[in-house]
């Protein structure tokens, strides 16, 4: 492993009972690097989440954090990550506030640093004047960004986003694409996004292309299409994910 | 890693889960009403039908409100580790818990801390009950409102343990009825919470038997000495042990993927 990786998935594999849902799965991503996660519904995008966030355990496999071993040093892999999942996970009924203090406190900051970083991290959203307002009062978009600013918090060397714009209207939805672009470029963050919506690509990002729990393709934009003959991104992704389901 | 790492997210965990408490007011009034309603009506209602003999750790006769008390006391806190529960069903299914299991701590830690939590809240709505009890005339001595803590605190953990232990188990929020029907209800009856052990025994053996292994009823003894100034160590014993047990096999049977994807099992 490099100095600048910062996720490293080698050959995993995992299965629900009988039925595999992850095969042989193996690919890189580097500091200062996003890379999109493409797979339609059901491809293993949501599972392999799981593996790397340490909800489920693997027993084929390796994934490593920064330099940690997920399975060998699970606290410090865990400390470099930040993850924002697909269903919200912030508590309705406590403020702005209170959900990012609590999450502060599960990674060991003190209140004094926590609030500065909260405020930080809400001020590059503008969201800062709505550090005291419920949750449930916010709209999706703003939640959403909540969340982001959440998973910053801890300054994270590796952020996940299992397809955080469902559900979210366009402009919403442009806006988080754009900051977490932007992001990658200022902070050196690696990013894994998954999703399966072809618009939030970005010529410059790289792609694994995740279908039946097998990785399809891995490369830039650019060699994705060349590879596959295909004219252009939602082209080869059709051609790449048209295979039957098993 | 760090202590204050675990102290600071232990706070965190219990700070969440009272704030949580304070600002669902609707939570905080209806876990009052309900053992209010049994101190105001059932026990009214039931004084003149039921007599109680002198027997420690109460040294005259008592009236029966006065006997149920630290049963409400441990139904408080029975139903709390169960509303605990049900929201861990809830929170594993709507995805919320998956935000405290990937923070970099032990999960046994992290689901100890959420237990701690719970065990707040209940002594919590115990203090205020007991409040409410001494406005209406039961007043155990003055050091028992300070006895009954350390008491509270066992009897809630084993009572949250056992909450997380069912959730272990449930796998959809659905199942939570049963839960209801086949533990709670038959645990709290079958105790010592309603009626003393001699009483019961009185009319039926058998039901006196099982009561006196209800780690319900040893908690409730705990409560009930406490208050008054004792300690009952059996019942100590028990409830820790109950405790450590629940506590063992909720920690082992944890699934953060139960729920979430029911009829699949991991590998």
């Amino acid at each position: 492993m490099t100095d600048s990786m910062a996720l490293s998935v080698h050959d995993l594999g995992f299965s629900y009972g009988k039925k595999a849902a992850l095969w042989g799965v193996s690919f890189e991503v580097q500091l200062g690097q996003c890379c999109i996660l493409l797979g339609p519904n059901g491809a293993g995008k949501s599972t392999l989440f799981a593996l790397i966030t340490g909800l489920y355990h693997a027993r084929d496999g390796r994934i490593a954090l920064v330099n940690y071993d997920i399975k060998k040093s699970p606290y410090k892999a865990l400390a470099q990550l930040g993850v924002v999942f697909q269903q919200s996970t912030l508590d309705l009924d406590l403020t702005v506030k209170q959900n990012l203090r609590y999450h502060a406190a599960l990674h060991g900051i003190s209140r004094k640093q926590a609030d500065k970083t909260i405020q930080q991290e809400l001020e590059r959203f503008e969201m800062f004047e709505r550090l005291n307002e419920k949750i449930r009062h916010l709209n999706g978009g703003h939640r959403r960004r909540v969340e982001i600013a959440r998973a910053l918090l801890h300054k994270p060397s590796v952020l996940l986003l299992d397809e955080p714009t469902v559900g979210l209207d366009v402009p919403s939805r442009q806006a988080i694409v754009n900051y977490i672009h932007a992001l990658t470029q200022e902070q050196g963050l690696a990013v894994l996004w998954a999703t399966h919506l072809i618009d939030e690509v970005y010529p410059t990002d790289q792609l694994v292309v995740l279908h039946n729990g097998i990785i399809q393709i891995t490369g830039t934009v650019d060699e994705v299409i060349a590879k596959v003959n295909a004219d252009n991104l939602q082209g080869a992704f059709v051609l790449l994910t048209q295979k039957e389901a098993r | 890693m760090l202590l204050v790492h675990y102290f600071r997210a232990m706070w965190g965990i219990v700070g969440r889960e009272l704030w949580r408490f304070v600002q669902q007011r609707e939570r905080f009034v209806s876990a009052l009403v309900r053992p209010l309603i049994w101190l105001f009506v059932f026990a009214a209602g039931f004084k003149s039908a039921l007599g109680i003999a002198i027997a420690p750790p109460y040294e005259t006769y008592i009236l029966y409100e006065v006997y149920i008390t630290p049963g409400l006391l441990g139904m408080i806190q029975l139903f709390n580790g169960m509303q605990s529960s049900l929201s861990m069903v809830y929170d594993r299914e709507m995805g919320s818990m998956r935000i405290l299991l990937v923070s970099p701590l032990p999960r046994s830690f992290l689901l100890m801390s959420k237990l701690l939590a719970g065990t707040a809240v209940s002594i919590v709505q115990c203090y205020v009950f007991l409040a409410v009890a001494c406005w209406y005339g039961i007043e155990p001595p003055v050091m028992g409102y300070l006895w009954v803590f350390p008491a509270l605190v066992v009897s809630g953990l084993m009572l949250g343990a056992l909450g997380m232990l069912l959730s272990s188990f449930i796998k959809q929020l659905e199942n939570f009825a049963g839960v209801m029907n086949f533990v709670i209800f038959p645990m709290f009856f079958i105790s010592s919470a309603l009626y003393p052990l001699w009483k019961l025994q009185e009319s039926n053996e058998w039901l006196a038997r099982l009561a006196a292994f209800n780690p319900f009823t040893k908690s409730v003894e705990l409560i009930r000495f406490a208050l008054y100034g004792q300690l009952e160590i059996g019942a100590l014993y028990f409830t820790i042990s109950s405790l450590l047990l629940f506590l063992f096999i909720a920690i082992q049977g944890y699934n953060p993927s139960r729920g979430m994807m029911v009829k699949k099992r991991g590998r």
